[in-house]
């Protein structure tokens, strides 16, 4: 993967398929701890304990086609290799968080790439999943909820109509820039 | 969020041509494969591309999807195409100028690109 937010799109089909009805998305970027957190939590089906033990095992994969599954491990080793930390909990029946830890300067740090068209995707991959999408600049923030998106849509139009997609599309571009401290 | 007002426009605007949009027999079904293989290889940009030039050219009557791993990780990024009626085709090694050029030939005017297809590329 190029880009953190590639790994992001990934490790939310986990989610996906472990059942969740919403899933959080945080990015938190801050210089004076010289992190950048990206935290993925949803209320899924979550794991065994001893699944969770094993699951950055490449070998260690639910699915069914193959023996491998590599999302979970690329992803800490992204995170590892700036010298960050990753983690998972999780507990069945309540659901799952990933935590990934870069360091922000760290040479290896990969940039955080399309969130925009990140988000985009996810969406219209699910449409009936909620998504809460936090993006935190040293302290300035916003967020993109599906909830508040569907109440202005109603029943009639939804999230996938393509309007709406690139909506989603230039209203985190945009909010992206404001918190970066770009033109308000 | 200080644009919701843009998105009720974008509501009403689309309510009336909503109908035109119903998924149905005679809709041309997209699928990108995304799963770890998919994205890694740049399957995002090949959608952003189909999704942009669909959007670009008002194109009613498709709609795109995205799955996970076809099976063939080597030759991701994969697109396949379902149009009504007749056989799927399995473009590969895609990259967002040949998306384009799937939405213009295949998506609008019917016409399989040969070279794109997973049997030319079996070949070499």
């Amino acid at each position: 993967m190029v880009e953190i937010s590639l790994h992001i799109l990934d490790i939310v089909q986990n989610s996906v398929r472990a059942k969740a009805s919403l899933i959080e998305i945080s990015v938190i970027e801050d210089t004076s701890s010289n992190l950048l957190t990206v935290r993925i939590s949803d209320n899924g089906c979550g794991m065994s304990e001893e699944f969770l033990n094993d699951v950055t095992n490449p070998f260690r994969t639910s699915r069914t086609t193959r023996k491998v599954g590599l999302g979970v491990p690329m992803f800490k080793n992204a995170a590892e290799q700036t010298g960050g930390s990753f983690e998972i909990s999780s507990k069945l029946g309540e659901g799952t968080v990933v935590e990934a830890k870069f360091v922000y300067d760290s040479i290896d740090r990969q940039p955080l790439g399309d969130m925009a068209f990140t988000m985009v995707t996810i969406v219209n991959s699910d449409p009936d999943i909620d998504y809460v999408y936090t993006h935190t600049f040293n302290g300035l923030s916003f967020d993109f909820d599906t909830r508040q998106i569907r109440e202005t849509l109603g029943s009639e139009v939804p999230l996938t109509e393509p309007q709406v997609l690139s909506w989603i599309e230039d209203y985190i571009n945009s909010e992206t820039e404001n918190i970066y401290g770009g033109i308000q | 969020m200080k644009s919701l007002a843009q998105l009720e426009q974008i509501r009403n605007k689309t309510l009336a041509k909503i109908n035109l949009r119903k998924e149905d027999d005679t809709s041309i079904r997209v699928v990108v494969g995304m799963a770890t293989c998919g994205i890694a290889a740049g399957a995002r940009p090949v959608m952003k591309a189909i999704m942009d030039e669909i959007e670009k050219r008002n194109v009613t009557n498709c709609y795109v999807t995205q799955t996970g791993c076809i099976g063939v990780c080597r030759l991701e990024p994969i697109v396949e195409v379902y149009l009504p009626g007749s056989e799927k085709i399995t473009y590969v090694k895609m990259d967002a100028e040949k998306a384009v050029k799937v939405v213009n030939e295949t998506l609008v005017n019917g016409k399989v690109i040969n070279e794109y297809t997973i049997g030319a590329a079996d070949k070499n």
